[in-house]
């Protein structure tokens, strides 16, 4: 698997080359959040905001009034706990459009509860006029800035930082609130199980799902970008499709955001199928490695093996030795930030 | 539908030298003018609190003046073709339109030298629209509309409401709006400045010092914020509540180039708006009193944030003092 480094780095300085009513807020996280570069390359664009986040919403709205594009950047539980009010009231409301960039999204963040956001989709999704976006490869990383310019309204971006795999092929960018198939056993027919995953879950459900299919699981594994707007037709249309059930994965707790999502759509078309929700079950985490707590709380492939079995009623008697290579970042990596 | 109640505001080729109230050939008596605006807020928001028994009075009685002085001398405003009347609610953003909101209409139109004005404190409304009809921008049957289900001219001002273009309801988040814009517009080179009025209670919340931090840290000095400093907030005294005071002091502490000023006094509330922007965000404390020019207002102390009609004989009372008034 190829693996990159700073993609979204990168890629925001030469995307925004062109565009002057672009300009990047910082609320004091700037290599943190990867616009180190933009505010070397552009330092006129670059605003400065400080430890003050309430403010920085706020101001962003002011400007999106008047003709610019203020893309916010910080760790995304600093921008919806911090400052849900001012989202709500100076950029939600008047459908302005502010995107928001949020850093270390759930368990990818050693940070311990405080820096952790466990519950942003959820608080985000419920939102009127909010669209919310997750990242989960570089292709998605590279291509996002595209989807989120083409929304009108505000975007809230779960974005992921450092060495990203590249999961989807390049040429192949985020499309705004579709579906992309990951795999898909009976293009035409039922399947044993749907899987829905999002953000980093995904990396783990491909792991998975190589092994499930070895033994004879046929899966139809679907991959979401788009929390908001949902893409519920096909949402339902593969749900509904299913021997089994349906399995979410999502690196958030189970209540508000993916799983949620997936069960109103099935409830509302009446599928009458199993709903397993793999996620954070009504807890707050702690700092440690992304592996380490992915294992913990039970966010990963093995998770998903498990959860399987369970709703097949089978064991198969996977190892993990039996996974698809585990991606471990280097401990020392330049993409570990030395601050968080 | 909603907008063909609002009449459109005539787009005036107004350039900087025709300033309302600040070119050279106009009349020099704006004072006389100002003190007719600020007599009629009172008496429009007395006789509004009569009728519907209570309402947000000692908000006209400290902030009469400088919204007269704001609306007289200070604010460089286009003019709207007549007094506009308030349409009903259109609808919220991104359904029912989209960018600039029908109540910023009665401010007239936006040029790049114009300057815009935004309320803070939302629950000043009454008092706001009081001063849009004395200054003709609103045409007087729009207060009957007050609080009336399905109207614009709503009791907490909203975005949609006369006067009004964003939502500051929730208070703290005027300014740093407010801040956004006037940074935004610099940055164009638009010549007009923006102002806000705030309310002192304000100061109580982080995020204005956040914003005052900002707006001296990237030189936002194309904003002037008058400072309504009546010492009184919901619960009672502000220093009984919690204090802010001494706000010159703080303010200037953070950057901002400060006026404590008598704000009942015309000529010293507009004074330092007409200085040159020096780099520093511009704040007018004006200092005012609750009960001014309504006396038997005083008996309510400590509680000045919503006045209640509690009997007849208090009727009868500011009944007669409304007449008195005219």
């Amino acid at each position: 698997m190829e693996i990159l480094s700073r993609v979204h780095a990168m890629n925001l300085v030469r995307w925004a080359k062109d565009k002057p009513e672009v300009l990047v807020l910082s609320a004091d996280l700037t290599s943190s959040t990867e616009i180190d570069l933009f505010r070397d390359a552009y330092p006129d664009r670059f605003l400065s905001m400080g430890v003050a986040e309430q403010n920085m919403l706020s101001f962003a709205g002011g400007l999106a009034r008047e003709g610019f594009f203020p893309f916010v950047h910080t760790f995304a539980v600093f921008i919806y706990r911090r400052a849900y009010d001012q989202i709500a009231m100076s950029v939600a409301y008047p459908n302005l459009p502010v995107r928001m960039f949020g850093f270390l999204p759930g368990v990818t963040s050693p940070g311990g509860a405080s820096h952790q956001a466990i519950e942003d989709i959820a608080l985000m999704r419920v939102l009127p006029n909010m669209t919310v976006i997750e990242c989960a490869d570089a292709t998605e990383i590279e291509t996002v800035l595209d989807v989120v310019q083409a929304v009108p309204g505000p975007v809230y971006v779960r974005m992921l930082r450092g060495e990203v795999p590249r999961l989807f092929d390049a040429s192949e960018p985020m499309r705004l609130g579709k579906l992309r198939t990951v795999v898909d056993d009976q293009p035409s027919g039922k399947v044993d199980v749907a899987i829905f995953s999002s953000g980093i879950c995904t990396e783990e459900a491909m792991r998975a799902t190589e092994a499930l299919r070895a033994h004879g699981v046929s899966i139809r594994h679907l991959h979401l970008s788009t929390h908001k707007p949902l893409d519920v037709a096909a949402v339902a249309r593969a749900a509904a499709r299913t021997r089994h059930g349906v399995i979410t994965m999502e690196n958030h707790v189970i209540t508000g955001g993916l799983g949620s999502a997936v069960a109103e759509v099935m409830a509302e078309a009446g599928i009458g199928k199993r709903l397993v929700r793999i996620g954070l079950r009504d807890t707050f985490v702690h700092g440690a490695s992304r592996a380490y707590l992915m294992k913990e709380y039970g966010l990963d492939a093995a998770a998903l093996i498990r959860h399987t079995e369970k709703l097949l009623d089978t064991q198969f008697g996977i190892s993990e030795a039996d996974l698809a290579q585990v991606r471990l970042e280097a401990v020392h990596s330049d993409a570990k930030a030395e601050a968080l | 539908m909603a907008r063909s109640r609002i009449k459109q505001a005539v787009i005036h080729d107004g350039q900087p030298g025709a300033k309302r109230g600040r070119g050279a050939n106009r009349s020099d008596a704006w004072q006389d003018e100002a003190r007719r605006v600020a007599r009629g807020i009172r008496r429009r928001v007395l006789d509004h609190v009569l009728r519907n028994k209570g309402g947000y009075l000692s908000q006209a009685c400290s902030a009469a003046e400088i919204l007269a002085t704001l609306y007289t001398k200070v604010l460089n405003l286009g003019p709207v073709e007549g007094p506009l009347l308030p349409g009903p609610f259109p609808g919220v953003p991104g359904v029912a339109y989209q960018g600039v909101s029908p109540g910023s209409a009665f401010h007239g139109p936006r040029t790049p030298y114009y300057d815009r004005f935004i309320l803070s404190p939302s629950q000043y409304a009454l008092v706001l629209y009081a001063a849009l009809i004395e200054a003709g921008r609103m045409d007087p049957d729009g207060l009957m509309q007050f609080n009336r289900d399905g109207s614009t001219v709503e009791m907490i001002g909203a975005a949609h409401s006369p006067g009004h273009e964003l939502m500051s309801g929730s208070l703290g988040q005027g300014l740093s709006q407010a801040a956004g814009i006037a940074y935004a517009r610099k940055r164009k080179g638009d010549s007009g400045r923006v102002w806000v009025l705030m309310s002192d209670g304000e100061f109580q919340s982080g995020q204005t010092w956040e914003t005052l931090q900002a707006m001296a840290f990237h030189k936002v000095d194309n904003l002037g914020i008058y400072v309504d400093v009546n010492g009184s907030q919901c619960d009672g005294r502000m220093l009984d509540v919690m204090n802010v005071e001494p706000l010159d002091q703080r303010l200037k502490a953070f950057g901002s180039r400060v006026y404590r000023v008598d704000g009942h006094d015309l000529d010293a509330l507009a004074a330092p708006a007409a200085r040159k922007p020096d780099g520093r965000p511009l704040v007018v404390l004006a200092m005012t009193d609750t009960c001014r020019e309504m006396e038997i207002l005083r008996a309510n102390a400590p509680k000045f944030h919503y006045f209640r009609l509690k009997n007849d004989a208090d009727f009868r009372r500011y009944q007669e003092l409304l007449a008195s008034m005219r």
